[in-house]
Order: C-alpha cells, then sequence, then structure tokens
C-alpha cells in the first residue's frame, strides 16, 4: 500500500467512537484495571487481538507514564504490528482517579486507547482527539458525563442522536 | 530548521505535538521542517529543536539539540511559547 491509498483510508474520530467503544464512571483500582477496561472495549468488538492490551501495557511499564499527556487524561496505543484488526478508538471515565506513575499530570480519570494500522491513517482522528482535549470545556463535559451517551456527546461535542438508541 | 517530536512509538504523543507545531508555524508563518520520532530510532538523527514529553527529559540529557520539554501535551499555550522561545533562541 502506497502512501496516497493509506490517506485515502484515513477516518474520522465519528467514524470509529461508537457507543460500544465509550464506558464512563468505570470502577477501577489501578491503571493495569484502567488499561483492561478500555482494552477490553477494543477486544470486545473485534477491533483489537487481546495482546493488543498487553503490549499497550508493556509500554507504558517499560517507556514510562508520559502517556498522561496532560493533568488527569491518558493516551494509551501500541504499535499496529501489535495486533490491530481495524482502526480503533475507545474512551473510558473512572469514578474516582487513579496514579499512572506521572510526575505532574496524576491522577487519571480520563483514559484513551487506539489502534492504528499505520503511521498515517489515523492522523485525523488524532489531531481531533487532540483538539478536543485541548478545550477545558469539553474535557469539564467530558469528565462530568454520567452515562456512555452523554461521554460520546461530550466527545466528539455533538448533541445529536450519533448512534440510534437501544438496538 | 528541522523540529523533531519524540515519544517512545513515535506515531501517538509525538504525532499529537507534531500536528499542533505545523499549526504554530503556519499561523507565525515560519518556515521548519517537523518530523516524528520514536525512542529507537532518534539516535544518530539530527534536529534544530527536540520536542518532547517533560517526563523523556531522561532520554535526552546528551542531545546537543535545544530540549523543550512539554508537561501539558494538549496545552496550545504552552506548547506555543515554548517551541517559539526555542526558536526565537536559534535565530538570535
Amino acid at each position: 500500500m502506497n502512501k496516497s491509498d493509506d490517506r485515502n483510508n484515513s477516518f474520522s474520530l465519528e467514524k470509529v467512537l461508537t457507543l460500544e467503544s465509550v464506558k464512563a464512571k468505570a470502577s477501577v483500582e489501578s491503571w493495569e484495571q484502567a488499561a483492561n477496561i478500555v482494552g477490553e472495549l477494543l477486544i470486545n468488538s473485534k477491533k483489537v487481538e487481546p495482546r493488543y492490551v498487553t503490549r499497550m501495557k508493556q509500554a507504558l511499564a517499560e517507556i514510562g507514564p508520559y502517556v498522561v499527556v496532560a493533568p488527569g487524561i491518558a493516551l494509551l496505543h501500541a504499535r499496529p504490528e501489535d495486533g490491530v484488526l481495524e482502526p480503533c478508538i475507545s474512551l473510558i471515565t473512572l469514578d474516582t482517579p487513579v496514579d499512572f506513575g506521572h510526575s505532574e499530570n496524576d491522577p487519571v480519570d480520563i483514559v484513551i486507547a487506539f489502534g492504528a494500522t499505520n503511521k498515517i491513517t489515523h492522523i485525523p482522528a488524532l489531531k481531533r482527539i487532540a483538539d478536543q482535549l485541548s478545550e477545558s470545556e469539553i474535557v469539564d463535559k467530558i469528565r462530568s458525563a454520567k452515562t456512555d451517551k452523554k461521554l460520546l456527546e461530550a466527545f466528539l461535542d455533538s448533541h445529536q442522536d450519533v448512534i440510534p438508541e437501544g438496538n | 530548521m528541522i523540529i523533531a517530536t519524540l515519544c517512545g512509538m513515535g506515531f501517538g504523543t509525538s504525532m499529537m505535538l507534531k500536528l499542533f507545531i505545523e499549526d504554530i508555524l503556519r499561523d507565525e508563518e515560519i518556515k521548519a521542517k517537523v518530523v516524528s520520532w520514536d525512542l529507537g530510532s532518534h539516535k544518530g538523527q539530527d534536529a534544530d529543536i527536540i520536542v518532547a514529553p517533560s517526563d523523556m527529559a531522561r532520554h535526552l540529557q546528551s542531545s546537543e539539540s535545544t530540549v523543550v520539554l512539554i508537561k501539558n501535551l494538549v496545552d496550545k499555550v504552552e506548547i506555543r511559547i515554548k517551541v517559539l522561545e526555542a526558536i526565537q533562541s536559534l535565530q538570535d
């Protein structure tokens, strides 16, 4: 696959972040449990192999807690070759924040995981994520969302029914 | 001028930084190339400025480039101030 094909296959945040890939106010006691829950959302929808989540946690342990990209916010991922089946993003918030071991940005209560199939196609979605997280009003709404639906709406900054409910 | 962003794997955090920095350069009409590096491949490569998460400082102690460390990687103000300062220091 050449570069232009990759670009044409790039995906939007709206396309990959759905009600099945978010969970509001999860209860965890450690960063590993948080990583497991945000990772299970991707495993359950067959977007990644289980080993991807293991690699995500290993990367954090090996390279360091810089994945806590901002106060309270962690962005987890591994490499395409670690078992990504489809481009994907999942998002959870925690009812009680947990430490990831970062010197300044702990504790964490927003955890995002993504899987990319190459180095290019996830860039538009990643840019959206970064732009959304740079808006403190959006982050406040993400933090206060009590249901999965509200969380998804807050993250996508939309007030429409993004997904039909109840089916 | 080459500005490199650094993270563990080269396409998450460093890519996010790269995208923000490209926006800043466009706004300020500064011509520079922004590349994203991962920890495994950055050694031996050259950049005028390296921008990295503050937690990665220990990996950059021996770097000859101007190192910019960012605490909040989605804080466009922090990134803008620190990166423009570094660019200015090289131009003086």
